[in-house]
């Protein structure tokens, strides 16, 4: 096996090659160890590997000896898994210092479910403090680079697994999206990325960092892996009360091609402002030129509270993350600090040295936000803004089928270039948080290159209408064609950090 | 000073009766356990979990909130109170804030005999949090530990509006509250074990319209240190005032050893708890059918039930009071009453020495081996005067202790009434030859002597003579005496 047969694989290949017995789960697991092994000093995608378990798991899964009809949808598939996100006996940091010692006692539903399928775990990918972040420089552990090009950043605050994924240390991995967290990461490392409607995913075993909009998401080389993957973490959970009472998602969903073509793909013009690159505005209006030609119906729809989504965000994000990374007191778990003179010292040491500067900045304004006497000017506006946001979706869902928006308003940006200016890094986000906020289903698909860069586009659809945006976005695949990523090095002697 | 007026509010939390905690599955009888070993995830609030209602703490405080008459929320919420304390894992405790289970419902109760209502304000369904250890054979020196098995579980608090004017107004209420939670079986109620707590405020002011300021006090674990807490607070207020001093409203624990009450937060130190929905949880909705079907299955309160004793069966007051005590031990009395019209009978017999029983074998009616049924067969016995009180009292220890029906007890244990006239006669003429001085004295006129010699039979044969045939017999033989 190498790497120019495996950049094109899709789940159904590995299983193709693992009947013909022409390669075994450990022989690909090994593949991808020793990608890691290559790439990871360079790439640091990585927090932990796992090369014991997942070769031991390999072996397990070898012993069964199953034929193809009963393969499971995830057999002897390797996997990358986003370090918010439990697995029984690893290191679960969440890219923060202050829980640099902690492991889980407890796996995630998804991981439950990943396993009955026949996953195999490489390792814990790295991720900007608790997802806060968007290019995981906020990581407590340090950057990982974007696979591309090492002097700028994978996106975040699902870096690690983005890029493990683009390099192909991971034939697939699976991220947590809050305000952007998955798609982001998948734009600025040229795959695909979804992050499924609200509820859809159990989050049980996703360390919350803003429960009413986190939400785990996956992150594949192809739309199809993307397909098989979401239908193996998704459905109802009765340990997620937040988790909607739906069975599994299933293909049926899945829609034939003139079908497809029917759809009504709407346009918002809020998301081609003066503020946008060119570069990617002009590659979407290829598209849309594209699709005419195909015989799809674009409408230009208007979602007019989109200006308002990002603010809101920031009220509703920090404020209930100050209430989640509560927890993290330094009494039963997780790092503390030296010598605590008393209780209160404890605390404050153990806080102010544990957590890193952005996950203090926005404990600071979701403490402020939830204040007696702010509440109702701050957290409660937030939350009619969000509403107002989400009856936008709404409407606008009653003329279209998709939405077609830039994933983000500019290409992936240099280290150090936004993280001076947490507002800047915040706008990085402005196009996939009014989504998030509305809980919708979204797609970040890699739809060209510009010089050596990937280009994103989002697909976002109505709730629970993962099946439109998956169908159309398979389409959309096959008819670009763009090529996927094949990272041979990563050359750091272009850094320039 | 003269008059002060004195205005107090209880809160009262109760522990749930659930199998499991408030958001998990872990067990709630942790009294006894070893530390930390009641505890999961969820419990224990690690990175990754997340709640999941327990909808039988639910409808056990929709139970209470029903109870006391409050108008039920159609949508409940939960919502986080923040603070930091190790005893409390997420930093966070669930509770509720403006849409809590029940609101603007009231109380009735009896203070001196009369009926008095207080004004319920709200009841609202929370988790337990953990409890800190100082000491122990496993903790390091100079270190304390965490106990998370009491996290979790489910209570229910109940707010009073400031209806109450009197420590001892105070401690009826309570009593009454915790009452009625027993009797509506959602709590046991145990203060002294913890699973009924009462925080109080109090406030004292020249002028029964003028509100004088609010201190709260904590800590206090039993009903009577609930009055001694308050009648030193009242106390310490007065004098306060009387030397031209003024009140802060702070918070204050009750210490029990030294009775008094001391400073533990002021006004200033107030935390603002940030309350905010838990988005972790969605909100519940109470249908109509499930109100319905809550109000219908309320058995008839305490108060009521006491007040149909003291009609119906012409109980006394306390009478009525110690069998309204505990449900079942009322549903038993009024079970045994269909098989026997005789309450007052009956009543005595339940509270002297059914009660007796239970409290030496320490359990309650539900638990033990005595029937209605088997009861009444005894008491039948006695009301028939087939059996004297002191064999019946002897025959029921042995029916509590073994389960075992009356007669089988007496069968076996060579106890039957004498009700031969003959056999009578004999050992009464043998107990007046060996008497001959009381004889005399009864024959003198001293009717004691009776007693005496009445007894003397009874003794003779074990409390098994008929007692009306011998004081019947004796009165003959005596006379034939004389």
């Amino acid at each position: 096996m190498d790497i120019d047969t495996i950049k094109n694989f899709t789940i159904k290949d590995y299983h193709k090659v693992y009947k013909n017995k022409e390669v075994s789960p450990i022989e690909i697991t090994q593949f991808f160890l020793d990608r890691i092994h290559l790439l990871d000093s360079s790439l640091r995608a990585f927090l932990t590997i796992d090369e014991t378990g997942a070769l031991q798991r390999a072996r397990e899964l070898e012993e069964k000896k199953l034929g193809e009809a009963d393969l499971p949808p995830l057999y002897g598939i390797p996997m990358a898994i986003k370090d918010n996100i439990c697995i029984q006996g690893l290191p679960t940091t969440c890219g923060s210092r202050i829980l640099s010692n902690y492991r889980s006692p407890f796996d995630a539903t998804v991981i439950e479910k990943i396993k009955k399928a026949g996953g195999i775990f490489l390792g814990k990918t790295n991720m900007d403090e608790f997802a806060m972040g968007s290019s995981t420089e906020n990581s407590g552990f340090g950057p990982t680079r974007n696979p591309f090009d090492p002097s700028r950043v994978p996106g975040g605050s699902s870096g690690g697994s983005a890029a493990s994924v683009a390099a192909l240390e991971a034939p697939l991995a699976l991220g947590s999206d809050t305000g952007g967290s998955v798609r982001q990461p998948a734009a600025f490392c040229g795959i695909v990325g979804l992050r499924p409607t609200y509820g859809r995913v159990s989050r049980y075993g996703l360390i919350s960092f803003a429960s009413s909009l986190d939400q785990i998401g996956t992150l594949t080389r192809n739309v199809q892996d993307t397909l098989t993957l979401f239908t193996v973490i998704s459905g109802q959970d009765n340990r997620d009360s937040t988790c909607a009472p739906y069975p599994p998602f299933s293909f049926s969903d899945d829609l034939p091609e003139n079908e497809i073509k029917k759809m009504k793909v709407g346009v918002a013009k809020e998301y081609f402002n003066p503020g946008v690159d060119p570069v990617i505005t002009q590659r979407i209006q290829e598209i849309l030129k594209i699709l005419t030609n195909e015989g799809f119906e674009i409408i230009e729809v208007s979602l007019p509270h989109t200006d308002y989504a990002l603010e809101a965000y920031y009220i509703v994000a920090p404020a209930e993350a100050s209430s989640n990374l509560a927890r993290y007191d330094g009494i039963a778990y997780g790092y503390r600090c030296s010598h605590p003179l008393n209780l209160q010292d404890l605390y404050t040491r153990t806080r102010t040295t544990g957590f890193g500067k952005e996950t203090l900045r926005r404990i600071i304004l979701g403490t402020y936000c939830l204040s007696s006497g702010y509440y109702d000017e701050f957290y409660l506006k937030g939350m009619q803004v969000r509403t107002l946001v989400k009856k936008d979706f709404e409407d606008c869902f009653e003329k279209c089928d998709i939405l077609l928006t830039p994933v983000t308003p500019h290409l992936p940006f240099k280290f150090g270039e936004k993280s001076h200016d947490p507002y800047q890094m915040y706008l990085a986000d402005v196009f996939t948080i009014p989504s998030a906020m509305a809980g919708i289903p979204a797609l970040s698909l890699n739809c060209g290159y510009h010089q050596h860069l990937p280009i994103g586009l989002q697909v976002l659809g109505a709730p629970f209408q993962e099946g439109k945006i998956l169908s159309f976005a398979t389409f959309l695949e096959k008819t670009l064609s763009v090529p996927p990523p094949v990272i041979k090095s990563v050359n750091l002697k272009k850094e320039v950090l | 000073m003269a008059n002060w007026h004195i205005t107090i509010g209880l809160e009262v939390h109760c522990q749930l009766l659930t199998q499991a905690k408030l958001f998990c599955q872990c067990g709630t009888d942790y009294i006894g356990k070893p530390p930390n070993s009641l505890v999961c995830p969820v419990c224990l609030g690690l990175p990754g979990s997340l709640p999941v209602m327990n909808h039988h703490a639910m409808q056990l405080a929709l139970r209470t909130a029903s109870s006391l008459h409050c108008q039920l929320l159609p949508k409940v919420v939960f919502h986080r109170k923040n603070y930091f304390y190790p005893d409390l894992p997420k930093g966070y405790q669930i509770s509720q804030y403006d849409l809590p289970i029940g609101i603007n419902g009231y109380f009735e109760f009896l203070t001196q005999g009369e009926k008095k209502q207080v004004r319920i304000k709200r009841v609202h369904i929370e988790e337990d949090a953990g409890k800190l250890i100082h000491e122990g054979i496993n903790l390091p020196e100079n270190c304390s530990g965490v106990d998370f098995n009491r996290c979790g579980i489910p209570l229910v608090e109940i707010v009073t509006e400031p209806d109450l004017h009197h420590p001892e107004e105070a401690r009826e209420c309570l009593t009454a509250l915790r009452d009625l939670v027993r009797f509506i079986e959602v709590s046991d109620g145990n203060m002294e074990e913890g699973s009924l707590r009462c925080d109080a405020n109090i406030s004292i002011s020249t002028h029964p319209d003028l509100m004088g300021v609010k201190v709260e006090v904590k800590n206090m674990n039993s009903f009577r240190s609930v009055f001694r807490a308050l009648e030193y607070e009242i106390d310490r207020q007065k004098r306060c005032l009387e030397e031209g001093g003024s009140v802060p409203q702070e918070t204050r624990h009750w210490d029990e050893t030294n009775e008094v009450t001391i400073s533990s937060r002021g006004k200033e130190d107030a935390e603002d708890y940030r309350y905010f929905p838990d988005p972790d949880l969605l909100p519940y909705i109470v249908k109509e059918e499930v109100i319905h079907q809550i109000k219908s299955s309320l058995p008839e309160l305490p108060l009521e039930r006491k007040e149909r004793f003291m009609i119906d069966y012409e109980l006394t007051e306390s009478d009525a009071s110690v069998l309204v005590q505990d449900k079942s031990l009322a549903d038993f009395f009024e079970n045994c009453i269909q098989e026997l019209n005789k309450p007052k009978f009956i009543a005595n017999w339940t509270i002297t020495e059914v009660l007796k029983n239970l409290n030496i074998l320490d359990i309650d009616i539900k638990q033990s081996k005595i029937s209605p049924s088997s009861f009444m067969e005894l008491l039948k016995m006695i009301d028939k005067k087939e059996i004297s009180g002191t064999i019946a009292k002897a025959v029921l220890e042995e029916m509590f202790q073994t389960g075992g029906r009356a007669k089988e007890i007496m069968a076996k244990k060579g106890i039957a009434q004498i009700n031969s006239e003959k056999e009578i006669e004999k050992i009464v003429r043998q107990v007046i030859e060996q008497n001959p001085q009381s004889v005399a004295d009864f024959l003198g006129g001293k009717e004691k002597a009776f007693h005496f010699l009445f007894g003397q039979v009874m003794k003779v044969t074990r409390g098994q003579a008929n007692p009306d045939l011998v004081k019947s017999i004796l009165n003959k033989e005596l006379s034939a005496e004389g």
